[in-house]
């Protein structure tokens, strides 16, 4: 079956079976790494993106579901030269260890941003519960989604006050 | 004839007729080069003593760092890199790093046991400093100046005068093929630039941006992808399969069996993974009940025979005062990696490449030549970052499962994802232990007899031999695991950590060591520390309670090494131990250990709330001081010891493998949950004491022991019960 995508702000037509997880899509299709496969049951958000910009586990949507709605990774936040503003806040925080999880994190974090610009400490912790980390780097990551919520603070009220 | 290597050598020393003369100008250096006291040299240049083999330098100045040692997340391979450039005068980005290759990198065995900084750092060290010193030579010779007339930045060295040379330059395309000699002057402490300042780690960048970060992002031209099938246990016998069905699904390539080894090749990763349910599905098994099933781990354990070892005997038994025994259990635990085991390998012409994140590659080769009949020398293993694996995990069963695979589809890279049922059910599972610890508390409130016997499977069923991989078992013509070895002291392997840092005159230790377990176990990232910790530290506080001591009091009473006390003082006063009391439902627990008894120090004090109804353990906070030696990346410590605070939390809180009389049940991360954000420390404090001069100490295993205690002993005085089996998670706090 062929499917239209829209991906990070781009449009791509793919092939492939209908019952293939979005994960599968982007990963083998279009060559983006960020996403992970971590289950493949929803259990552990590795491999999170977020579509209209709400966070699902790409690992158990089909592509045949997504429709119109666009598709975000975290490669839409930013480049390894040129980093999104959580992906910054990782950076800042050195908030991995092996990192598996980091692009799952990030992408449940944008989620949480985008929706609420000033979320409070236990607001963080509370939204990103799904996800797991097995490496403890919890505490860092707290860290990271704090920075770039307070990043986004100083650049919003700088931008418009 | 002399080899190439050695003519490269002599052509080199005739270009350099000031190297003698450098080195006998100071003969005072010798002394501070670091070599150990038995004459051996510094770390692996004992095995690899060839600087070549870890430093090359090109005539363009570019320098290759070579390490036997892999990244696993740890954030090794930037610890390693600041310690060559701190000693070679490199700035770090400039030096290209390459880890674990058998075709490329020095041997150094497994990436394990906190070994890397010891083992590869202390190398690196040397090495590194034996290079500059040796340029240094060169350069004072070609300018006919003394060499502490030269500067050195960034690898060009700089004469009175301006003139100018690099390191490059000076070897003009050869490289120092010279052995080492652990002789060369460190650079002290007061001068580093790199070493023991914060370095963001190389590998992050990749990693929060969907860079190709691990073997799982491999996309080779022309690769296929395959899954196998797993029986639903070792024991389980294959009655039929039909294979004919699954071949003909659209973009299979190939079905694969072997035995009870069965395995789909198809043109998608997802068709793969289909293709495989189908199977999974067409197989049927006959499966014996060869388990004892999970009800009463502790009888369990206690009913398996085991062959004593003595480990400690120090003094006379049967000491005046107040006894006391108690026993402390471990349940069977998960390595539980995030991202499920990968692998990549092809065979072209006879030659096998095999892409994994094995701790071991050269080891990981020498099973892999067994299991599929080859010489070794016709397998490359390259180390591809992977997700953590905190030990022997499904890394090395699936590059077994992708060589034999490409075998089977040979010329074309064969990529292998284990499944999350998979990674679950057949990683090399963390032993089930039992402690018995029993001790006399003599009338001046010491510890006056000391008993403890540690009841343990081995942790050590790493590859070397094909029955070590999973796949290899399953065979048609099967290879047989060889039987697990107990790891000897002073490391230890069930019994590490098990006799005490403590000062006890009169003290027995015992390692009663299971020559064969229900179910494949192997190194899960501490080894036996963790259990010895939490049972010898759960102990010593049953004991100042029953001296009537304050818990940190208590150990110092004990403790003679003054960086232990340091560490532990250091601890109790950064958490304000004894300040306050702890408000109802809430307790404080301290713990301290030194990994291994000769690795680094960790003290630790935390503060937890139990709810009384669901049984939910929080922990307010938590507070860590770790003496690693000399630290090299400060920020990179504190990434591991909390890392290993919260993964032990997760540990001792809530998990637990079962199984029933036929199979595992724990096999997804709803049957086998860890910690989540909501049970993370409310605060986690880490502060270092730094030890310039002395020698590096790995971090990676520090804190686990420790935080297990800690926890069960803040857990004790806050449900006012103490539960000396593990996980103390929800049903066992609601009972307590």
């Amino acid at each position: 079956m062929s499917y239209e995508l829209q991906v990070n702000g781009k449009r791509h037509r793919v092939d492939t079976d209908a019952d293939t997880p979005l994960l599968y899509v982007l990963r083998n299709e279009l060559g983006l790494n960020g996403a992970k496969f971590g289950c493949g049951l929803g259990q552990c958000g590795a491999c999170t993106v977020t579509l209209d910009g709400a966070p699902v586990m790409s690992c158990i949507v089909p592509v045949s579901v997504v429709g119109a709605r666009k598709i975000g990774t975290v490669e839409g936040l930013g480049t390894a030269t040129q980093p999104g503003v959580l992906q910054q806040a990782f950076i800042d925080e050195q908030a991995a260890q092996c990192g598996y999880c980091i692009a799952g994190m990030i992408m449940r974090a944008q989620a949480l941003l985008d929706q609420h610009p000033a979320p409070s400490d236990e607001q963080i912790r509370r939204h990103m519960m799904p996800n797991l980390c097995r490496c403890g780097t919890h505490m860092r990551i707290l860290r990271a989604v704090r920075r770039a919520a307070d990043t986004l603070k100083a650049q919003d009220g700088g931008g418009r006050s | 004839m002399n080899a190439p290597a050695n003519s490269g050598r002599r052509r080199l020393l005739v270009g350099v007729g000031s190297l003698t003369l450098a080195f006998s100008l100071h003969p005072a250096w010798a002394q501070e080069g670091g070599k150990k006291k038995d004459g051996g040299l510094p770390g692996s240049l004992e095995k690899e003593p060839w600087l070549d083999a870890w430093i090359r330098i090109d005539a363009n100045n570019a320098v290759t760092v070579f390490t036997g040692k892999a990244e696993l997340g740890q954030g090794i391979r930037t610890a390693l890199l600041q310690v060559a450039a701190e000693e070679l005068q490199v700035n770090p980005d400039r030096i290209r790093m390459v880890t674990a290759d058998t075709a490329r990198t020095p041997n150094e065995g497994y990436t394990a046991g906190s070994h890397s900084m010891q083992d590869s750092g202390t190398a690196l060290r040397h090495a590194a400093a034996q290079v500059r010193f040796i340029l240094s030579g060169m350069a004072a010779g070609r300018f006919q100046v003394a060499d502490s007339a030269l500067t050195l930045r960034d690898g060009v060295f700089e004469a009175p005068g301006g003139r100018r040379v690099s390191y490059g330059e000076l070897l003009a395309g050869r490289q120092l093929h010279l052995k080492a000699d652990g002789k060369a002057p460190l650079r002290p402490r007061a001068v580093h630039t790199v070493s023991g300042k914060p370095l963001r780690r190389t590998d992050i960048l990749a990693k929060v941006s969907g860079g190709i970060a691990y073997a799982q992002d491999l996309r080779l031209p022309g690769m296929v992808h395959a899954r196998v099938v797993r029986p639903p246990s070792q024991a389980s016998r294959l009655e039929s399969v039909d294979i004919a069905t699954v071949a003909r699904q659209p973009g299979v390539l190939k079905v694969v069996r072997d035995g009870r080894y069965l395995a789909v090749i198809a043109d998608g990763e997802y068709r793969a993974v289909k293709a495989a349910t189908l199977l999974a599905r067409a197989a049927r098994w006959s499966v014996p009940a060869s388990l004892p099933g999970t009800r009463d781990v502790p009888a369990e354990v206690r009913a398996r025979p085991a062959e004593a070892m003595p480990i400690l005997k120090r003094g006379s038994m049967q000491q005046d005062g107040r006894t006391l025994s108690a026993t402390y259990t471990r349940p069977w635990q998960l390595h539980a990696s995030i991202g499920p085991s990968c692998a990549v390998a092809q065979l072209v012409d006879g030659q096998y490449t095999v892409w994994t994140h094995s701790q071991g590659v050269y080891p990981l080769r020498e099973a892999l030549a067994e299991m599929l009949g080859v010489d070794k020398d016709t397998i490359r293993c390259i180390h591809v970052e992977g997700s953590g694996c905190y030990g022997h995990n499904g890394a090395d069963d699936v590059a077994a499962d992708a060589a034999l695979l490409a075998r089977s589809y040979p010329g074309r890279p064969v990529r292998v994802q284990w499944m999350r049922e998979e990674e679950h059910a057949w990683e090399p599972i963390g032993p089930a232990m039992l402690v018995e610890a029993r001790a006399t508390l003599g009338v001046d409130g010491r510890i006056a007899d000391w008993e403890y016997a540690v009841t343990s499977p081995s942790h050590n069923n790493r590859p070397g031999k094909a029955g070590n991989l999973l796949a290899a078992t399953h065979l048609a013509k099967p290879f047989t695991p060889p039987p697990g070895k107990p790891i000897p002291q002073p490391e230890g392997g069930g019994d590490r950590n098990a006799i005490p840092y403590y000062v006890l005159p009169n003290a027995r230790v015992t390692h009663r060591f299971q020559h064969n377990a229900p179910l494949r176990t192997s190194a899960l990232r501490s080894l036996g520390a963790y259990c010895n910790v939490f049972a010898i530290e759960s102990f010593m506080d049953e004991l100042a309670q029953a001296a009537h001591a304050d818990p940190v009091a208590f150990r110092l009473r004990h403790l003679d090494d003054p960086r232990a006390i340091d560490v532990v003082k250091l601890a109790a006063n950064k958490f304000g131990w004894g300040r306050g009391k702890p408000g109802p439902r809430r307790g404080r627990g301290f713990a301290f250990a030194r990994y291994k008894n000769l690795a680094a120090y960790c003290a630790l004090a935390l503060e937890v709330e139990v709810a009384r109804e669901t049984g939910f353990v929080r922990i307010v906070r938590a507070v860590a001081a770790v003496d690693c030696g000399e630290i090299v990346n400060p920020d990179g410590v504190r990434n591991q010891i909390e890392g290993g605070i919260i993964q032990s939390a997760s540990w001792t809180l809530l998990e637990q493998v079962r199984f029933d009389e036929r199979q595992i049940q724990t096999v997804d991360w709803a049957s086998y949950p860890i910690l989540r954000f909501n049970q993370v420390p409310g605060q986690l404090e880490v502060h270092l004491i730094d030890r310039p001069g002395e020698p590096f100490l790995g971090t990676g295993e520090a804190s686990q022991g420790p935080a297990a205690a800690a926890l069960a002993n803040a857990v004790a005085q806050a449900a006012g019960v103490r539960v000396r089996d593990l996980p103390l998670d929800r049903a066992r706090m609601r009972n307590a």
